[in-house]
């Protein structure tokens, strides 16, 4: 086997300076841009982190103003959500991946694409003059009247910035929607496709179709704060309810738009490392678009307590649990690719493991929350911290990490330190455990959420997170250490380094601009793994 | 009249009038029904005239009419979510006066 040559074509090296990045309509470069972006918004969330869990290691309030603390935790959770989360996998890894994974040249739109970016950018700005202007404190769920009449702080710019961030996530998945149907090479039809493509279709359908409500959502918020208009005042003929249930059909789906891309990309690791075919296929595609209409009709189970009807919250109870059916269509699919599995312990596929604990747990407390009765308990406790860490950051952050180092040779053409990278992801799950299963604990004793005080008797619990947090830190701080390293001194990594099926891998590695030098038109089946196919595979 | 090479369809001027002039119409019976005390049916007249409205200019100002059966599946999707949206608020504001319902009942 011949030692793979690092290309001196690729889209790296198609012009160099900052115009030719600030400007550019390739699909890669984007994801690169974006990749650059959210990465600091990570930064910023997790310094907010720190300092909400820096407070909790002791029971009084002596770190922080209950003020500043709110305006933490609030800060942490906009940017958490809105500029990291929700553009995560399909920002960077969907954008760089979906067209050589379809034998497309690049998006459909990249002019839209660039200005997606763009929009993101001035909406992570004005959340940035909102933090240094004196912060925000009305939790990152705006609710009214917090938002509308009762904060005097920087609400509007806040919200502004979620407002244009929106629009960007909406034009990325108008994108990938247009590209999806559109530009597929000849040959490959919908049952041949990458499930990453599908869990990228049903997240896009997500953006399209319920950012358009928050971005409403928030105007009204604007328009009642502003002019005094009576949408969610009760004294002016306003229900705040009505605000919950708007943003609630936006954000609930929001968490499927975090996490259905992180899904679609366990669906790649997985197979590639059990060096199988993903069992029941159209089950697990079709789960994608189940998740996504599911995901749409649940919204209220966040409002149990909220004052709607119990008629109303027994249909929301009842439609909660239908989520699990897909999802875990999902899990069990995925088991059953493992099974007899030629497994490997990679790095991506470490995360991947640790995915599996993470989501499952995440996926089970889920049900305590959606039954009426035991809700009523644990509402607005640590428990539900606990339960939406577990998806959102075991589960999304999990696929989003596991699925940067399994394409990370395909981006920039270099392996990374096996060694070190196999340390960060035990460190991640170790340090995330540590983190979050006490709050679980704490939550059910009835530590409410949102306070920068606690009874004394829930001090081991706290200290335990906090000293999980550290641990958990230092898990996503090594991964940006040992990436910038591979970037100049990491072995040539070679078009296929995994033995991977799929389009994207039988162009060099990093790819040229175009991804290919002709079309793909000899189309196989997804994840074709014969013994053969692993054995060329791995030499070309 | 239809454009055969740029699948563009071009429909006769007197097609966007005679919409036009439905449009006016319906809006003068919306203003006329405002002053018919139907109690609580008057918005839901209103609502189902915005609708015919809203029905006809997708139709034929935005050229549904005459698009691919993909357009049409988007346009229907897009409006089934948004009845999803006010389905299953009322559900909440429909019940609020109900027995051991809970929740504040709206004036």
């Amino acid at each position: 086997m011949e030692t793979p040559v690092y290309p001196a074509h690729n889209y790296l090296s198609n012009g160099h300076g900052l115009k030719s990045w600030l400007l550019t309509k390739d699909h890669k470069r984007i994801a690169v841009l974006y990749l650059i972006s959210i990465s600091i918004f990570f930064l910023l969330g997790g310094l907010f982190a720190v300092g909400i869990r820096l407070e909790l290691t002791t029971p009084d309030g002596d770190l922080f103003q209950p003020d500043t603390y709110n305006k933490f935790f609030t800060l942490h959770g906009v940017i958490m959500v809105f500029f990291f989360l929700i553009p995560s996998v399909p920002a960077v890894i969907g954008n760089f991946l979906i067209p050589p994974m379809i034998g497309a040249k690049d998006l459909a739109f990249p002019r839209i694409n660039l200005l997606s970016w763009y929009l993101y950018v001035v909406g992570g700005l004005f959340t940035l003059f909102a933090i240094v202007a004196g912060g925000v404190d009305t939790g990152w769920t705006f609710y009214t009247p917090y938002s509308s009449a009762s904060s005097s702080t920087n609400v509007t710019a806040t919200a502004l910035g979620v407002f244009i961030a929106g629009f960007s996530s909406i034009l990325t998945g108008l994108n990938f929607i247009v590209t999806i149907h559109r530009m597929r090479a000849p040959g490959l039809h919908w049952f041949k496709l990458p499930l990453f493509i599908w869990a990228h279709y049903a997240t896009s359908l997500i953006q399209v179709l319920g950012t358009p409500v928050v971005a409403i959502t928030i105007v009204m918020i604007f328009v009642e704060r502003a002019f005094g208009f009576g949408i969610f005042d009760p004294q002016r003929g306003g229900d705040p309810v009505l605000m919950q249930h708007l943003f609630w059909f936006y954000s609930h789906p929001a968490v499927y738009i975090m996490i259905l891309p992180a899904l679609g990309v366990i669906s790649e690791i997985v197979s590639t490392f059990s060096r199988k075919r993903i069992f029941g296929y159209s089950f697990v595609a079709f789960s994608s678009l189940a998740i996504a209409v599911f995901g749409f009709i649940v919204w209220a189970h966040h409002m149990f307590v909220a004052g709607i009807t119990t008629y109303a919250a027994m249909v929301f109870s009842f439609l909660s649990f239908s989520v699990a059916i897909p999802s875990a269509v999902k899990v069990f699919n995925w088991a059953a690719t493992m099974h007899r599995g030629s497994l490997s312990f990679e790095t991506p596929m470490l995360y991947v493991y640790g995915f599996f604990g993470l989501f499952l747990i995440g996926g089970l407390t889920g049900l305590f929350l959606a039954t009426l009765g035991t809700d009523i308990h644990l509402h607005d406790t640590y428990f539900v911290v606990a339960h939406f860490h577990y998806i959102m950051v075991g589960g999304a952050i999990m696929g989003y990490l596991g699925g940067l180092h399994f394409w990370w040779p395909k981006m920039f053409g270099r392996m990374y330190s096996e060694f070190w990278s196999r340390i960060s992801a035990i460190l991640v799950f170790v340090g995330f455990n540590l983190t979050f299963f006490p709050q679980f604990v704490l939550g059910y004793m009835g530590m409410p959420r949102r306070y920068h005080m606690y009874p004394d008797e829930f001090q081991v619990l706290n200290v335990l997170s906090s000293a999980g947090a550290s641990v958990l830190g230092i898990g996503y701080i090594l991964p940006v250490l040992y990436f910038a390293y591979s970037l100049k001194k990491g072995e040539v990594a070679g078009n296929n380094p995994w033995g991977a099926s799929g389009l994207e891998w039988r162009t060099q590695s990093p790819p040229l601009t175009e991804n290919f030098v002709e079309v793909p038109t000899d189309i196989p089946e997804a994840y074709e793994y014969t013994p053969q196919v692993i054995r060329e595979a791995k030499l070309v | 009249m239809s454009s055969e090479h740029s699948g563009i369809h071009v429909s006769p001027l007197s097609i966007y009038f005679t919409i036009f002039g439905a449009l006016m119409i319906l809006s003068a019976i919306t203003v006329g029904a405002a002053f018919v005390n139907l109690g609580s049916f008057n918005p839901i007249v209103a609502l189902l005239i915005a609708c015919i409205k809203a029905t006809l200019v997708i139709l034929y100002f935005m050229h549904v009419k005459y698009s691919s059966q993909l357009t049409k599946i988007t346009v229907v999707l897009s409006l089934f979510f948004v009845a999803i949206l006010f389905a299953e608020t009322l559900m909440d504001y429909a019940t609020r006066g109900w027995i051991g319902g809970g929740g504040v009942p709206l004036h």
